[in-house]
């Protein structure tokens, strides 16, 4: 029972992950119905400059974190701007392509500066311990990245609920041509909520470094669950990336902990069935 | 998608002519010419040709149909592991294992349609691509059957139609896969300038206009993927005879990403573009990425990206597009 609620924990830490670093994809995704494939570049890079500031300068993690999430949400902006602009209203072959070509780009860069072997990065010692609550053993690391999620999805919330970035930002993702209609600067919202996004995908990949690896091949590696997260989440629902990233993880860690010899074929498994029982998400936005 | 956006991207409109000119004899000369001239690089001429073979199966789905699919090697792994099972556990008859493989192959995408045609999009494009990392994980699994990671070896080819060797040059391979894929030319050519043909381009240009015009469009989204699955599974069965090997990364989504770039290089819905592409793409990446791979990947990277911005219609539509500036100057 113990070792499967530390499984189980395990699980919930890593769907944190996935959600943190897939929720501004599923933002634009439901927004702008833009496919991007090279989402999982943006945790990459996360993932070695937070490794560059952590391991070389000498900084803590938790200084790095709010740095990576302002400098790759203007990053997010320019790119967004000068490249993901021009195809944000053509067909999905289109965005398909683009996003396949800056993923490669990533994955090339990445191998020419880092090389093609893992990188980890120094944790803060206050996060190595261990904590015995009622004879169950749990990682601080992991508790951290729980409440993560927590604090990050309770400010999504009042953002998107309580602001009127949020409002415009609903009403864009219910109905793009009527919003801007109405005025609102569905471009503007739409490139403010890509940098966020981006922001949140770098802090993620740094957070994740220790769960989910860093070389090279982690864009597309990982591309098939930061899409599962949103398509089943359901596009531009907070809540349904949140619920769908923490039972992916679960199910995940779970099957390969368990079922070691099916390794990934759960999960795709899964990722097949779901798309066909909930073919527009687990929480559908009025539409 | 908007209007400006569509023109630009939809290739030629007119009606399909399938009558044969010289271009068409000029183009499959080439391949020819290129047996007699570079004949000691037969193995990366075979290779292109099936790669052209795999794309034009998946130009009928995109650039046809309009589908967009990130799992296209399923089939073409399909394929490539019927074929090598059968030659592996004995039976080594080049055409009827050829004829398995598209049988397989054929029944995988068939079952798969019914998936597809229900998404939009967005939806086709994951369940495509769920599709392929599915079958890619099963077969890594299943050691016992495919091998896993170490490839399935020890694939013995009878002599073709009882009569030629499969030579160490690769002679018999490469015209074997040439004239296969010349068939399956005709065939798609053929299929694509019929009514079924046009109606599938009309479901491209306006999937909710076809049922108010008497089109199933569900049963011909059904067909054409169908015929497709068929056509990658004879690409990766000729493959696995030729190379006598099968290694897990026929079915990997790497080879579907590929696929895909090359039929959007060449001109995806252009007929030739497939061919083009593939062309282009194998002697490019054989040039470039025996300097360096990482430079490769920084090629390739870039140049989808020039193609979507600048070349949406791939190098056949900039072709397109000059004859139509001198026509109209």
């Amino acid at each position: 029972m113990a070792a499967f609620i530390s499984v189980l924990f395990d699980g919930i830490a890593y769907g944190s992950l996935l959600f943190v670093i897939s929720v501004g994809m599923s933002v634009t995704l439901g927004l702008m119905r833009f496919v991007n494939l090279a989402h999982g570049a943006f945790a990459m890079f996360g993932g070695y400059v937070a490794y560059e500031l952590v391991n070389r300068a000498g900084l803590s993690l938790f200084v790095a974190l709010p740095v990576l999430l302002v400098g790759f949400a203007a990053v997010g902006a320019v790119l967004e701007r000068v490249l993901y602009r021009w195809v944000s209203r053509t067909r999905p072959l289109d965005q398909v392509l683009l996003t396949i070509g800056v993923a490669f780009i990533a994955t090339a860069i990445a191998t020419w500066i880092w090389g093609p072997d893992q990188h980890s990065i120094a944790l803060p010692a206050a996060l190595k311990r261990q904590l015995h609550v009622f004879g169950l053993d749990l990682n601080v690391y992991r508790l951290f990245l729980i409440a993560m999620i927590v604090a990050i999805t309770a400010v999504l919330h009042v953002l998107i609920e309580r602001t009127r970035f949020g409002a415009q930002l609903r009403a864009a993702v219910d109905h793009p041509e009527a919003a801007a209609g109405l005025g609102i600067p569905v471009d503007r919202v739409f490139g403010l909520s890509f940098a966020l996004g981006s922001g949140l995908a770098a802090v993620g990949g740094a957070l994740g470094v220790e769960v989910l690896g860093l070389d090279p091949s982690f864009t597309f590696k990982y591309m098939v669950y930061f899409l599962l997260v949103v398509v089943v989440g359901g596009q531009g629902s907070i809540v349904g990336s949140a619920i769908a990233a923490i039972s992916l993880g679960v199910f995940d860690v779970v099957g390969k902990y368990y079922v070691p010899g099916a390794g990934a074929f759960l999960i795709y498994a899964l990722m097949v069935i779901l798309l066909l029982v909930f073919p527009h998400g687990l929480i559908r936005r009025g539409r | 998608m908007t209007a400006a956006a569509g023109a630009r991207a939809a290739p030629s409109t007119g009606l399909p002519d399938d009558r044969w000119t010289r271009w068409d004899t000029a183009l499959w000369l080439a391949p020819i010419v290129a047996f007699a001239v570079f004949s000691d690089r037969l193995e990366l001429g075979r290779d292109v040709v099936i790669a052209a073979l795999f794309a034009l199966s998946l130009d009928i789905v995109l650039g046809y149909t309009g589908v967009v699919s990130l799992g296209h090697a399923a089939f073409f792994g399909l394929g490539a592991y019927t074929a090598g099972l059968l030659a592996h556990h004995g039976w080594g008859e080049p055409l009827t294992g050829l004829v398995c493989a598209a049988a397989v192959a054929a029944v995988a995408g068939y079952a798969t349609s019914f998936l597809v045609v229900r998404g939009a999009a967005l939806g086709q494009l994951m369940i495509t691509l769920g599709v392929g990392l599915l079958l890619h994980e099963a077969a890594n699994k299943a050691h016992a059957l495919t091998g896993g990671v170490d490839g399935l070896g020890d694939i013995v080819m009878w002599r073709l139609a009882g009569v030629f060797r499969f030579d160490l040059e690769g002679r018999t391979a490469y015209l074997y896969s040439l004239v296969v894929t010349f068939a399956a030319f005709l065939l798609v050519r053929r299929v694509l300038s019929s009514p079924f043909g046009l109606s599938l381009r009309a479901i491209r240009e306006g999937m909710a206009r076809m049922p108010a015009l008497g089109v199933p469009v569900g049963r011909r989204l059904v067909a054409a993927f169908t015929l497709a699955a068929a056509l990658a599974g004879i690409a990766g069965g000729l493959q696995a005879q030729s190379a006598r090997v099968v290694t897990l990364d026929v079915l990997s989504f790497e080879r579907s990403a590929t696929v895909l770039i090359m039929l959007v290089l060449g001109g995806a819905g252009r007929m030739y573009g497939a061919f083009i592409g593939a062309g282009l793409f194998m002697l490019a990446r054989d040039y470039l990425a025996r300097k360096d791979p990482v430079y490769w990947q920084l090629w390739i990277g870039g140049l989808l990206i020039v193609v979507v911005l600048l070349a949406r219609g791939g190098i056949l539509g900039l072709v397109e597009t000059l004859r139509a500036r001198r026509r109209t100057p």
